[in-house]
Protein backbone atom coordinates (compact mmCIF):
# COMPACT_ATOMS: atom_id res chain seq x y z
CA UNK A 1 0.00 0.00 0.00
CA UNK A 2 1.81 3.25 -0.94
CA UNK A 3 0.92 6.68 0.89
CA UNK A 4 0.96 9.82 -0.01
CA UNK A 5 2.08 12.99 2.58
CA UNK A 6 0.83 16.34 0.69
CA UNK A 7 3.70 19.14 1.44
CA UNK A 8 2.32 22.22 1.82
CA UNK A 9 4.77 25.57 2.43
CA UNK A 10 4.23 25.59 6.43
CA UNK A 11 3.85 22.28 6.64
CA UNK A 12 5.47 20.90 9.75
CA UNK A 13 4.08 17.49 10.94
CA UNK A 14 4.51 15.76 7.48
CA UNK A 15 8.34 14.38 8.93
CA UNK A 16 6.29 12.70 11.41
CA UNK A 17 3.21 11.92 9.07
CA UNK A 18 6.24 9.99 6.96
CA UNK A 19 7.72 8.51 9.81
CA UNK A 20 4.87 7.08 10.53
CA UNK A 21 4.26 5.47 7.90
CA UNK A 22 7.95 4.15 6.48
CA UNK A 23 9.23 2.91 10.09
CA UNK A 24 6.17 2.12 12.62
CA UNK A 25 3.72 0.87 10.19
CA UNK A 26 6.29 -0.31 7.20
CA UNK A 27 4.25 0.54 4.43
CA UNK A 28 5.27 2.83 1.16
CA UNK A 29 5.50 6.77 1.29
CA UNK A 30 6.20 9.83 -0.63
CA UNK A 31 6.49 13.28 0.50
CA UNK A 32 4.08 15.04 -2.04
CA UNK A 33 5.08 19.04 -2.92
CA UNK A 34 1.88 20.98 -3.42
CA UNK A 35 2.48 21.93 -6.79
CA UNK A 36 1.60 18.51 -8.09
CA UNK A 37 -1.35 17.71 -9.63
CA UNK A 38 -1.48 13.92 -10.26
CA UNK A 39 -1.92 11.53 -7.08
CA UNK A 40 -2.99 8.22 -9.07
CA UNK A 41 -0.52 6.20 -8.14
CA UNK A 42 -1.20 6.77 -4.40
CA UNK A 43 -3.88 4.53 -2.30
CA UNK A 44 -4.31 7.05 0.70
CA UNK A 45 -3.59 10.98 1.06
CA UNK A 46 -2.00 12.14 3.87
CA UNK A 47 -3.02 16.08 4.92
CA UNK A 48 -0.11 16.35 8.36
CA UNK A 49 -0.76 19.54 10.03
CA UNK A 50 1.58 22.73 10.31
CA UNK A 51 0.72 26.80 9.59
CA UNK A 52 0.44 26.03 5.33
CA UNK A 53 1.19 29.38 4.11
CA UNK A 54 1.89 31.10 7.13
CA UNK A 55 -2.20 30.51 8.25
CA UNK A 56 -2.64 33.65 6.42
CA UNK A 57 -6.51 34.91 6.22
CA UNK A 58 -7.64 31.63 7.83
CA UNK A 59 -6.43 28.51 8.46
CA UNK A 60 -5.74 26.30 5.33
CA UNK A 61 -8.20 29.30 3.27
CA UNK A 62 -4.59 29.37 0.69
CA UNK A 63 -3.91 25.54 0.84
CA UNK A 64 -7.12 24.90 -0.06
CA UNK A 65 -6.08 26.37 -3.83
CA UNK A 66 -3.10 24.72 -4.20
CA UNK A 67 -2.98 22.68 -7.69
CA UNK A 68 -2.87 19.28 -5.73
CA UNK A 69 -6.11 20.15 -3.78
CA UNK A 70 -7.74 19.01 -6.99
CA UNK A 71 -5.93 15.42 -6.81
CA UNK A 72 -7.16 15.62 -3.23
CA UNK A 73 -10.53 15.67 -4.46
CA UNK A 74 -10.26 13.30 -7.29
CA UNK A 75 -8.72 10.89 -5.09
CA UNK A 76 -11.41 11.19 -2.24
CA UNK A 77 -14.02 11.07 -5.03
CA UNK A 78 -12.77 7.65 -5.97
CA UNK A 79 -13.19 6.48 -2.44
CA UNK A 80 -9.50 6.37 -1.39
CA UNK A 81 -8.91 7.10 2.26
CA UNK A 82 -8.24 10.44 3.04
CA UNK A 83 -6.94 11.93 6.44
CA UNK A 84 -6.40 15.48 7.35
CA UNK A 85 -4.66 15.99 10.61
CA UNK A 86 -5.21 19.54 12.22
CA UNK A 87 -4.01 21.68 9.64
CA UNK A 88 -5.02 19.20 7.39
CA UNK A 89 -8.53 19.22 8.73
CA UNK A 90 -8.96 22.84 8.86
CA UNK A 91 -8.02 22.30 4.91
CA UNK A 92 -10.24 19.99 4.19
CA UNK A 93 -13.11 22.10 5.99
CA UNK A 94 -12.22 25.28 3.46
CA UNK A 95 -11.94 23.08 0.66
CA UNK A 96 -15.48 21.61 1.16
CA UNK A 97 -14.43 18.03 1.38
CA UNK A 98 -16.07 17.94 5.09
CA UNK A 99 -18.73 20.03 6.67
CA UNK A 100 -18.49 23.46 9.03
CA UNK A 101 -15.07 25.53 9.93
CA UNK A 102 -12.63 26.13 12.74
CA UNK A 103 -13.23 29.04 15.31
CA UNK A 104 -10.30 30.14 17.30
CA UNK A 105 -10.16 28.16 20.53
CA UNK A 106 -12.32 29.02 23.09
CA UNK A 107 -9.75 29.71 25.94
CA UNK A 108 -7.53 31.69 22.71
CA UNK A 109 -4.53 29.88 23.89
CA UNK A 110 -2.63 28.05 21.54
CA UNK A 111 -2.68 23.70 23.48
CA UNK A 112 0.21 22.02 23.36
CA UNK A 113 -0.59 18.31 25.07
CA UNK A 114 -1.90 15.04 25.05
CA UNK A 115 -5.66 14.81 25.59
CA UNK A 116 -8.01 11.64 25.94
CA UNK A 117 -10.42 10.85 23.07
CA UNK A 118 -13.34 8.65 22.81
CA UNK A 119 -14.05 6.79 19.79
CA UNK A 120 -17.39 7.35 18.58
CA UNK A 121 -17.78 5.70 15.57
CA UNK A 122 -15.47 2.23 14.79
CA UNK A 123 -17.50 1.39 11.81
CA UNK A 124 -14.79 3.47 9.34
CA UNK A 125 -11.96 2.10 7.55
CA UNK A 126 -9.93 4.67 9.64
CA UNK A 127 -10.95 3.38 13.24
CA UNK A 128 -11.86 -0.60 12.52
CA UNK A 129 -8.72 -1.55 15.02
CA UNK A 130 -10.77 0.20 17.96
CA UNK A 131 -13.04 -0.91 19.56
CA UNK A 132 -16.49 1.06 20.07
CA UNK A 133 -16.14 3.62 23.17
CA UNK A 134 -12.19 2.80 23.33
CA UNK A 135 -10.86 5.89 25.35
CA UNK A 136 -7.59 7.15 23.63
CA UNK A 137 -4.74 9.24 24.17
CA UNK A 138 -3.78 11.59 21.30
CA UNK A 139 -1.37 15.25 21.49
CA UNK A 140 -3.06 18.12 20.36
CA UNK A 141 -1.25 21.07 18.88
CA UNK A 142 -3.28 23.33 17.59
CA UNK A 143 -4.72 27.60 18.59
CA UNK A 144 -8.40 26.73 16.22
CA UNK A 145 -9.55 23.52 16.50
CA UNK A 146 -12.92 24.95 18.01
CA UNK A 147 -15.06 23.21 15.54
CA UNK A 148 -17.98 24.47 14.44
CA UNK A 149 -21.28 24.06 12.08
CA UNK A 150 -25.03 24.76 11.87
CA UNK A 151 -27.74 22.76 13.62
CA UNK A 152 -28.68 21.19 10.47
CA UNK A 153 -25.33 19.77 9.45
CA UNK A 154 -24.63 18.52 13.34
CA UNK A 155 -27.76 17.05 13.23
CA UNK A 156 -26.56 15.03 10.11
CA UNK A 157 -22.89 14.46 11.09
CA UNK A 158 -24.53 12.99 14.33
CA UNK A 159 -27.14 10.72 12.42
CA UNK A 160 -24.77 9.38 9.88
CA UNK A 161 -22.40 8.71 12.47
CA UNK A 162 -19.59 11.07 11.22
CA UNK A 163 -18.20 12.18 14.39
CA UNK A 164 -16.01 9.67 14.90
CA UNK A 165 -13.85 10.76 17.45
CA UNK A 166 -14.54 13.11 20.54
CA UNK A 167 -12.61 14.71 23.60
CA UNK A 168 -13.40 12.53 26.49
CA UNK A 169 -13.55 13.98 30.07
CA UNK A 170 -12.43 17.15 28.96
CA UNK A 171 -12.94 20.17 26.07
CA UNK A 172 -9.72 21.63 25.40
CA UNK A 173 -10.76 23.86 22.76
CA UNK A 174 -14.60 24.58 23.03
CA UNK A 175 -15.82 22.54 19.67
CA UNK A 176 -19.28 21.80 19.78
CA UNK A 177 -20.53 18.20 21.08
CA UNK A 178 -16.49 17.98 22.08
CA UNK A 179 -15.95 17.00 17.75
CA UNK A 180 -12.28 15.71 17.61
CA UNK A 181 -12.74 14.28 14.77
CA UNK A 182 -15.26 13.43 12.02
CA UNK A 183 -15.53 11.73 8.47
CA UNK A 184 -17.74 12.92 5.67
CA UNK A 185 -21.07 11.13 4.46
CA UNK A 186 -18.87 8.69 2.38
CA UNK A 187 -16.68 7.90 5.29
CA UNK A 188 -13.84 8.03 3.28
CA UNK A 189 -12.37 11.73 4.07
CA UNK A 190 -11.34 11.93 8.01
CA UNK A 191 -10.49 15.45 9.42
CA UNK A 192 -9.12 15.44 13.08
CA UNK A 193 -7.62 17.99 15.40
CA UNK A 194 -5.50 15.58 17.44
CA UNK A 195 -2.12 14.00 15.84
CA UNK A 196 -2.24 10.13 15.31
CA UNK A 197 1.19 10.21 13.90
CA UNK A 198 2.50 11.78 17.22
CA UNK A 199 1.47 9.04 18.88
CA UNK A 200 2.68 5.67 17.29
CA UNK A 201 5.26 4.80 20.04
CA UNK A 202 4.84 4.09 23.56
CA UNK A 203 8.12 5.97 24.02
CA UNK A 204 7.04 9.02 23.27
CA UNK A 205 4.41 8.85 25.14
CA UNK A 206 1.20 6.99 23.26
CA UNK A 207 1.01 4.49 20.90
CA UNK A 208 -2.50 4.70 20.49
CA UNK A 209 -2.44 6.56 16.58
CA UNK A 210 -0.91 3.20 15.62
CA UNK A 211 -4.59 1.81 15.47
CA UNK A 212 -5.91 4.16 13.05
CA UNK A 213 -3.02 3.66 10.61
CA UNK A 214 -3.42 0.01 10.68
CA UNK A 215 -7.18 0.28 10.34
CA UNK A 216 -6.36 1.95 7.04
CA UNK A 217 -4.32 -0.17 5.63
CA UNK A 218 -6.79 -3.08 7.14
CA UNK A 219 -9.14 -1.75 4.66
CA UNK A 220 -7.04 -1.73 2.09
CA UNK A 221 -5.98 -5.03 2.09
CA UNK A 222 -9.56 -6.28 2.35
CA UNK A 223 -10.61 -4.15 -0.73
CA UNK A 224 -7.52 -4.95 -2.79
CA UNK A 225 -5.95 -8.70 -1.82
CA UNK A 226 -8.04 -11.38 -3.26
CA UNK A 227 -7.52 -14.07 -1.15
CA UNK A 228 -7.97 -17.49 -2.56
CA UNK B 1 -9.11 52.11 -10.74
CA UNK B 2 -11.25 51.68 -7.39
CA UNK B 3 -10.27 50.75 -3.94
CA UNK B 4 -12.46 48.56 -2.45
CA UNK B 5 -12.61 48.17 1.14
CA UNK B 6 -13.93 44.62 2.86
CA UNK B 7 -15.31 43.97 6.49
CA UNK B 8 -14.59 40.64 7.56
CA UNK B 9 -16.60 39.51 10.47
CA UNK B 10 -18.02 36.09 12.75
CA UNK B 11 -21.89 36.01 11.83
CA UNK B 12 -24.39 36.92 14.73
CA UNK B 13 -25.11 32.81 15.34
CA UNK B 14 -21.00 32.37 15.84
CA UNK B 15 -19.75 33.30 19.42
CA UNK B 16 -16.57 35.07 18.55
CA UNK B 17 -13.96 34.31 21.67
CA UNK B 18 -11.87 37.22 20.97
CA UNK B 19 -14.46 39.63 20.79
CA UNK B 20 -15.58 38.08 24.07
CA UNK B 21 -11.83 38.21 25.81
CA UNK B 22 -11.77 41.75 24.61
CA UNK B 23 -15.48 43.05 26.41
CA UNK B 24 -14.12 41.64 29.54
CA UNK B 25 -11.13 43.29 28.80
CA UNK B 26 -12.58 46.56 28.27
CA UNK B 27 -14.95 46.11 31.21
CA UNK B 28 -12.13 45.44 33.43
CA UNK B 29 -10.67 49.32 32.58
CA UNK B 30 -14.47 50.29 34.06
CA UNK B 31 -15.77 50.66 30.38
CA UNK B 32 -19.36 49.09 31.58
CA UNK B 33 -20.78 50.89 28.63
CA UNK B 34 -19.46 48.56 26.32
CA UNK B 35 -22.61 45.54 25.78
CA UNK B 36 -20.77 43.43 22.92
CA UNK B 37 -17.11 43.52 20.65
CA UNK B 38 -16.78 41.34 17.53
CA UNK B 39 -13.15 41.30 15.99
CA UNK B 40 -12.67 41.17 12.09
CA UNK B 41 -10.75 41.91 9.55
CA UNK B 42 -10.19 44.42 7.53
CA UNK B 43 -8.82 44.23 3.72
CA UNK B 44 -8.12 47.18 1.10
CA UNK B 45 -8.23 46.13 -2.56
CA UNK B 46 -6.90 48.28 -5.50
CA UNK B 47 -8.87 47.35 -8.37
CA UNK B 48 -8.43 48.14 -12.03
CA UNK B 49 -11.26 48.06 -14.27
CA UNK B 50 -12.16 44.95 -16.56
CA UNK B 51 -15.22 45.42 -18.55
CA UNK B 52 -16.68 42.77 -15.49
CA UNK B 53 -19.40 44.35 -12.81
CA UNK B 54 -16.92 45.61 -9.66
CA UNK B 55 -19.69 44.19 -7.29
CA UNK B 56 -20.17 40.81 -9.00
CA UNK B 57 -16.25 40.35 -8.70
CA UNK B 58 -16.30 41.64 -4.87
CA UNK B 59 -18.68 39.29 -4.19
CA UNK B 60 -17.40 36.25 -5.55
CA UNK B 61 -13.94 36.65 -4.07
CA UNK B 62 -15.62 37.38 -1.00
CA UNK B 63 -17.53 34.19 -1.44
CA UNK B 64 -14.37 32.14 -2.49
CA UNK B 65 -11.98 33.30 -0.55
CA UNK B 66 -11.88 36.50 1.32
CA UNK B 67 -14.47 35.01 3.87
CA UNK B 68 -15.56 31.80 4.81
CA UNK B 69 -19.06 31.70 4.14
CA UNK B 70 -19.86 29.24 7.45
CA UNK B 71 -18.95 31.50 9.98
CA UNK B 72 -18.42 34.83 8.06
CA UNK B 73 -19.97 37.35 7.69
CA UNK B 74 -18.82 40.39 4.91
CA UNK B 75 -19.74 43.76 3.83
CA UNK B 76 -17.79 46.02 1.57
CA UNK B 77 -17.38 49.68 0.13
CA UNK B 78 -16.42 50.44 -3.51
CA UNK B 79 -14.57 53.88 -3.70
CA UNK B 80 -13.26 55.39 -6.94
CA UNK B 81 -9.58 56.03 -6.63
CA UNK B 82 -7.32 58.29 -8.56
CA UNK B 83 -5.61 56.71 -11.23
CA UNK B 84 -1.71 55.23 -10.39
Amino acid sequence: MKFAVIVFPGSNCDVDMYHAIADELGEEVEYVWHDEDDLDRFDAILLPGGFSYGDYLRSGAIARFSKVMAAVKKAAEAGKPVLGVCNGFQILLEAGLLPGAMRRNQGLKFICRPVQLAVENNETMFTSAYEKGEVITIPIAHGEGNYYCDEQTLERLVENKQIVFRYHGENPNGSLMDIAGIVNERGNVLGMMPHPERAVDALLGSADGLKLFRSIVNYWRETHVVTA
Amino acid sequence: MYKVKVYVTLRESVLDPQGTAVKGALHSLSYTEVKDVRIGKFMELVMEESGRDINELVREMCEKLLANPVIEDYRYEIEEAVAR
